[in-house]
């Protein structure tokens, strides 16, 4: 727990926004798929503490960029920081993305807000061959697209309308994908549904793949085990927690 | 002034080093918070609420944000009484600090044995659960009524060779009657307040929102509340209280000690704050340095008026 400095806030779209800390030590431990757990107001609204995903670090200038949707009081509380103020930040924390160096082709699958945490990972992963698939609900909401476009070989944008890139399920896009040519690994993180259906697809193939689950959080650090997530256990199943446990899990071993 | 400040209290036979220890179910068994702080520096901790066998507890979701407090509905998930003997008690004792077994079960006969177990083990206090509010079995369900309360507490006792404390539900028409009825059947000290059963609900999607429907309220919100019953149970029974509700600071804590209670438990908070505890006894030595007291002991029950 610390009070990191905020460097930039950069507004992606009406309601989306990116801050940007100074942060040598989480720039420096960070790894992809990890989360931060932030405190957005000093007081006793919005009480508990927020989670949100790194979506980029920059070790070189020891800072690290986290994106937000306003979607309720304590993210609607983050519009109020600005450059040089200070943000009571615990992290990072949780299990991030796991990268294998033997792997050439990976694609990860991002759905909406889902699809931050995948540009660090895009950013780390030395495939040679790296594919995003992000969907979005429309044109209106496509942002990062020049972000991934650099730490990508292709880049396929789906929209819900098709009012930008191609209309329908950034799933359907994989199946068509691994139908093509071998991949050695997937890497989703987005809407539960959506991951449930791309697990699916990855099975019959048994291609190896990580999930990043959400779920309401509270201490964040694995100790009020309220952020339940079904997996795998033996032949039954257990709670795992997204804090700890995760939030990034083997595809396989979520109980969707 | 003299600066030599006395935190110590003896709770039940049991001596803390000082008043403030670890809620149950907050806290898991210490590990997650050991990178945090040193353990050695709480006079005790309350682990999770343990059961005979593993649990896995109630669908998520399992916490709902609500006006300085959350609701949660966790649902005892724990991986069983002997795991913790096992695993996390070696664990715990590497710090210097006491060890408080939270013990629930769904039967009578499932309160003895646990107890029996426990007084076997290396723990310094077991902590009898006749309040969590968020399982079909056991627990609120004995714990709200005084017959309930006195036959669990009275043929758990039997087997108990540790001092035993009961947590209380603040779920019922008068907490003092219960009290009552946990010390007339043998109870060591009482701890209170467990959560104030309660609910959320998504307007938008007209669905409560956590998975198990209703959950336990705690943090500042319950405070008020807390500090009532406290003070009300105080008045009640000789047995020393565990005074707990929505403390976040050292001056919550010694309102409830001045409210009557022996020693008090922090949960919620540290889910927002992971230093509290040590800053609610940094917090309380300077209460203590700038009042002139001495003894954290001359602030129990001294409440004037």
């Amino acid at each position: 727990m610390k009070s990191e400095k905020i460097k930039m806030v950069r507004p992606l779209n009406e309601n989306t926004f990116l801050i940007r800390f100074e942060s040598e030590i989480i720039s420096n431990t960070a790894q992809a798929g990890q989360f931060i757990h932030i405190k957005c107001f000093d007081g006793l609204d919005a009480y508990l503490r927020r989670p949100i995903s790194i979506c980029s670090v920059d070790r070189a200038n020891k800072t690290f960029d986290i994106v937000y949707q306003v979607r309720g009081k304590g993210t609607g509380l983050l519009c109020a920081f600005r450059p040089e103020d200070e943000m009571d930040v615990m992290g990072p924390l949780g299990h991030g993305f796991t990268l294998h160096a033997e792997h050439r082709n990976i694609v990860v699958v991002g759905g909406g807000i889902g699809i931050f945490p995948l540009l660090q990972l895009l950013k780390d992963h030395p495939a040679l061959k790296k594919t995003a698939i992000l969907g979005f609900r429309s044109r209106a909401v496509v942002v990062l697209e020049d972000e991934f476009k650099e730490h990508c070989d292709e880049l396929i944008i789906a929209t819900d309308d098709g009012s930008y890139g191609e209309k329908g399920f950034v799933t359907s896009i994989l199946e068509k994908r691994v139908q093509e040519e071998p991949v050695d690994m997937v890497y989703f993180c987005g809407p539960s549904i959506m991951m449930k259906r791309g697990v699916e697809i990855l099975r019959q193939r048994n291609i190896p793949c990580e999930v990043s689950m959400e779920q309401r959080m509270g201490c964040g650090i694995g100790a009020c085990l309220v952020c339940a997530c079904k997996t795998k256990k033996g032949d039954d199943w257990d709670y795992s927690h997204v804090c700890k446990d995760g939030p990034v899990f083997d595809g396989y071993e979520v109980v969707f | 002034m003299n600066k030599s400040l006395n935190l110590a209290v003896n709770l039940a036979g049991m001596k803390l080093k000082n008043p403030v220890i670890a809620a149950s179910g907050a806290f898991g068994f210490g590990r997650e918070y050991s990178n945090y702080f040193d353990l050695g520096r709480l006079g005790g901790i309350a682990v999770k609420g343990l059961t005979p066998l593993p649990r896995k507890g109630n669908p998520p979701p399992r916490i709902a944000e609500t006006p300085a407090g959350i609701l949660n509905s966790v649902g005892l998930q724990n991986p069983g009484v002997h795991a913790f003997i096992e695993k996390e008690i070696p664990f715990i004792r590497k710090f210097d600090t006491a060890i408080i077994a939270n013990a629930s079960g769904n039967t009578v006969e499932e309160y003895e044995n646990m107890v029996e177990i426990l007084s076997d083990s290396d723990v310094d206090a077991i902590e009898l659960n006749l309040s969590c509010p968020n399982v079909k079995e056991g627990c609120m369900s004995f714990g709200s009524t005084l017959e309930g309360v006195g036959k669990v507490v009275a043929r758990a006792k039997k087997y108990a060779k540790k001092p035993l404390i009961v947590k209380l539900t603040p779920n019922v028409t008068d907490i003092t009657e219960i009290a009552r009825a946990a010390e007339d059947a043998g109870a060591d000290s009482v701890s209170l307040i467990n959560t104030l059963l309660g609910m959320a609900i998504d307007a938008k999607a007209r669905r409560p929102v956590l998975g198990n429907i209703t959950g336990g309220l705690s943090g500042p919100a319950v405070k008020p509340v807390a500090l009532r019953m406290v003070y009300q149970v105080s008045k009640a029974v000789k047995i020393p209280i565990i005074g707990m509700g929505g403390i976040s600071c050292g001056t919550d804590a010694v309102e409830f000690l001045l409210a009557g209670a022996s020693a008090v438990m922090i949960g919620t908070a540290g889910f927002v704050n992971p230093l509290v505890w040590v800053e609610t006894i940094d917090g309380l030595e300077a209460y203590m340095r700038e009042n002139g007291v001495h003894s954290v002991t001359e602030l129990i029950g001294a409440l004037i008026g």
